[in-house]
C-alpha cells in the first residue's frame, strides 16, 4: 500500500477506535479529539522517531500533548503503535485504571503529564533546551489548542523557545476555532495568532490540519530554519469525520447516544472504502 | 546533639542564599547536568558567581515563574537536574499549578528554591512575604518539603538533594542567622528531625531560622531550672512523626515555631500528628493570619512572638512554672 494511503486509513482507523472507546466508556472529548486525529497520526506514523519497545529511548523524539483533553486519538494512536496493549483502550477511564481523561506518564509514551491548559510548550521548551546542551539531534512537538492561546503562560514559553533558539522544537495549534463555549473569535478573539507568533520570533507556517500529505511535508521538514522555533498553524474541523459532529461547539466532549455512534461508525467505514 | 550550638555566637555574616549558591558550585563542576535556572533572579540568589564560572549551566527565564517551573520540568525529563532559584513569594504562588502538574505530579526531579524566604524581604509588604508556602507545597502529593536552619545545615541539605531524586520544595531567608550547628561535620538526613537540646519539661519544634530562637530560649530557660527538648524539623515532608510522638509522650507540652502563618505549617503537621496519636496541648507560634506587619525580620518576629520572651513566658504558662 502506498505510504500516503497508509496514513489517510490509519486515519480513519484510529477514528473508529476511540469513537467506539469514548461511546462504551460514556465519557470523553469526541470532536476534539476527532479534530487532531491526523496530526497524531502523520507524527506518530512517519515524522516522529520513536521506539515503542523502548519508549525511554534516549534519541526519540519527543510529543508533548499540551491540549491535554484531546486524549482518546493519543490513547488510541499508543496502542495501535504498540505502547501498550490495545486491549486495554476499553479500560479507559475505568476505576483505576491508567487511561484516564488526560495524558499520563505511567503509560508508556507520555512523556509528561497534561491537562492544565498553557503548560505543555514551557515544558517542551526545556526537553528542546536539554537536547542542546546535550547535542543531541532530537526534536520536541507539541500540540497546543487554539483556544488554550489565551492562557499567557504559552506566550512565556514562546519568547523562551525563540530566545534559545531552539529549532528543535515545533510547536502545532489544532485549529479548529472552536472551543467549549463558542467560537475562539467569540469567546477571547486571539487573531492574527500568526503575526502573534512570528513577531515571538517563530517561523509560523499554515496548513490544512486534516490534509495528511500537507502535514507530513510541513512536519516532516524541521527544523525549518537553523536557529528559530517553529509554529505549524494547522487548520482542523472539529469532530472531523464524523458529518454530524463537524463544527459544532456541542461535540466537545459530547458523547455519541446509539443512534449517533451507529451512523458515526457507519461513515468512518464508508470513509474506509475509498481506500480499498 | 552532636555538633549543636548551645551558645549563641552572634555577628555571622555569611547568610544561607551564599551558601547554598556555593555548594552547588562546587557540585555543578563535577556533574554537568546540573543546572540553575533563575527568573532575573540570580543576584538575589547569589547565583552570580554560578553564572561567571559555569555559563552554561545556568539558564536564564526572565521574569517568568511559571515557565521557570515548566521548562525546569522538561530539563529535568531530558536527564537533567535542575535547580530552580526564584523567589519564594513568586516561586511558590505564581508557579503553584506547574509545581502540581508538570513537577510532583509527573514526578519529575526537579529542586525548587524558594529565596528570600518568609519575612526575608519585611519591609516589601505581603506581595514579597512567602508565609502560606509550607502550607500549600506540603498538601501536595509527591513533593518533599525543607528548609534549613543555619549555614551549615543549607550546605548539607544541598549536598544531599542532588542525589535525592524526589521533586523538593526548599525555602531559604534571604539574610545571615547566627548558627545552630558549630560546622559541617555531621550527619544530616533528609525527613530526619534532629533534637538539638535535650529536656523533658517541654518541646519546641522549630524550622528554619525559628531553631536558633528555640535554642536560645531552652538556655535561657534552663538557667531558671526547665528543661527543654529542641527538634529541628529541617524536613516538614516527610515529617518525623515518631520524634513528634516521643516528645509527646516524654514532655507534654509542645511548642512550635515558624516563620509562616498558623495556618498550615509546622504548627499545623505537628498538632494532625500529636492529636491523632498522642494527644497533649500544643500552641503555635507564627504569623497572624492578616497582612504580616512590615519591617526587619527580627522585628517581624518580635510583634508575632517569635522571640525568646515570648517563648519563655508561653512556656511558663504551660508548664504552670511559678
Amino acid at each position: 500500500m502506498e505510504e500516503s494511503t497508509f496514513l489517510k486509513r490509519k486515519a480513519i482507523e484510529i477514528r473508529m477506535d476511540f469513537v467506539k472507546m469514548i461511546y462504551e466508556a460514556g465519557t470523553g472529548h469526541t470532536g476534539s479529539s476527532l479534530s487532531n486525529t491526523d496530526i497524531l497520526v502523520a507524527l506518530f506514523y512517519k515524522v516522529m522517531n520513536l521506539d515503542p519497545k523502548n519508549p525511554k529511548w534516549g534519541e526519540r523524539d519527543r510529543y508533548v500533548q499540551s491540549k491535554g483533553h484531546a486524549v482518546e486519538s493519543y490513547w488510541a494512536v499508543l496502542a495501535d503503535k504498540g505502547f501498550f496493549p490495545k486491549e486495554e483502550l476499553k479500560t479507559y477511564s475505568q476505576f483505576q485504571s491508567r487511561l484516564i481523561g488526560h495524558p499520563n506518564n505511567k503509560v508508556p509514551g507520555v512523556e509528561v503529564n497534561t491537562g492544565a491548559l498553557g503548560h505543555g510548550l514551557a515544558v517542551s521548551v526545556g526537553m528542546a533546551l536539554a537536547a542542546k546542551k546535550d547535542s543531541k539531534s532530537y526534536r520536541v512537538f507539541t500540540l497546543m489548542g487554539d483556544g488554550e492561546q489565551a492562557e499567557g503562560s504559552i506566550w512565556e514559553a514562546a519568547m523562551a523557545g525563540a530566545h534559545y533558539k531552539l529549532d528543535n522544537l515545533v510547536g502545532i495549534i489544532d485549529r479548529n476555532r472552536l472551543q467549549i463555549t463558542g467560537s475562539t473569535d467569540d469567546v477571547l478573539s486571539n487573531e492574527p495568532l500568526d503575526e502573534k507568533w512570528r513577531s515571538f520570533g517563530w517561523e509560523v507556517i499554515e496548513v490544512d490540519g486534516n490534509d495528511m500529505d500537507q502535514l507530513v511535508d510541513v512536519l516532516s521538514e524541521t527544523p525549518r530554519v537553523t536557529g528559530k522555533p517553529t509554529l505549524v498553524l494547522a487548520n482542523t474541523l472539529k469532530g472531523k469525520g464524523i458529518s454530524f459532529a463537524e463544527n459544532t461547539v456541542g461535540w466537545h466532549h459530547h458523547v455519541p447516544t446509539k443512534a449517533e455512534f451507529d451512523q458515526a461508525m457507519d461513515e468512518l467505514s464508508k470513509q474506509l472504502e475509498v481506500f480499498v | 546533639m552532636n555538633n549543636v550550638l548551645l551558645q549563641k555566637v552572634e555577628g555571622n555574616k555569611i547568610h544561607n542564599r551564599k551558601v547554598a549558591s556555593e555548594t552547588l558550585l562546587e557540585l555543578a563542576k563535577k556533574d554537568r547536568d546540573i543546572l540553575v535556572l533563575t527568573s532575573d533572579s540570580r543576584g538575589s540568589a547569589s547565583l552570580v558567581p554560578f553564572a561567571d564560572a559555569l555559563p552554561e549551566q545556568l539558564v536564564e527565564v526572565g521574569i517568568a515563574e511559571q515557565n521557570i517551573v515548566g521548562i525546569a520540568a522538561g530539563l529535568a525529563s531530558a536527564g537533567k537536574k535542575p535547580f530552580v532559584a526564584s523567589p519564594a513569594c513568586f516561586l511558590s504562588m505564581r508557579s503553584i499549578e506547574q509545581i502540581k502538574v508538570d513537577v510532583a505530579y509527573s514526578q519529575m526531579n526537579v529542586k525548587l528554591i524558594g529565596i528570600s524566604g518568609g519575612v526575608s524581604y519585611g519591609a516589601l509588604g505581603m506581595t514579597h512575604h512567602s508565609l502560606q508556602d509550607l502550607a500549600v507545597t506540603r498538601a501536595i502529593p509527591g513533593l518533599h518539603v525543607m528548609m534549613p536552619a543555619d549555614r551549615h545545615e543549607t550546605k548539607k541539605m544541598f549536598q544531599a538533594l542532588v542525589n535525592y531524586e524526589t521533586p523538593v520544595y526548599v525555602r531559604i531567608g534571604r539574610n545571615p542567622v547566627n548558627d545552630c550547628y558549630q560546622s559541617d561535620e555531621y550527619e544530616f538526613e533528609i525527613g530526619k528531625a534532629v533534637t538539638m537540646n535535650e529536656g523533658n519539661d517541654i518541646t519546641f519544634i522549630a524550622i528554619g531560622e525559628t531553631v536558633r530562637i528555640a535554642l536560645d530560649s531552652a538556655e535561657k530557660l534552663a538557667q531558671v531550672g526547665i528543661h527543654c527538648r529542641v527538634i529541628n524539623m529541617h524536613t516538614i515532608k516527610p515529617l518525623d512523626e515518631e520524634v513528634i510522638i516521643k516528645a509527646a509522650k516524654e514532655t507534654g507540652n509542645i511548642i512550635t515555631l515558624e516563620e509562616h502563618s498558623v495556618y498550615g505549617g509546622l504548627g499545623s503537621a505537628v498538632t494532625e500528628v500529636v492529636s491523632q496519636n498522642y494527644p497533649v496541648p500544643v500552641r503555635i507560634l507564627g504569623i497572624h493570619d492578616e497582612p504580616a506587619v512590615t519591617g526587619k525580620t527580627p522585628e517581624v518576629f518580635n510583634h508575632y512572638g517569635l522571640s525568646v520572651e515570648s517563648v519563655s513566658k508561653v512556656t511558663k504558662e504551660m508548664i504552670n512554672y511559678g
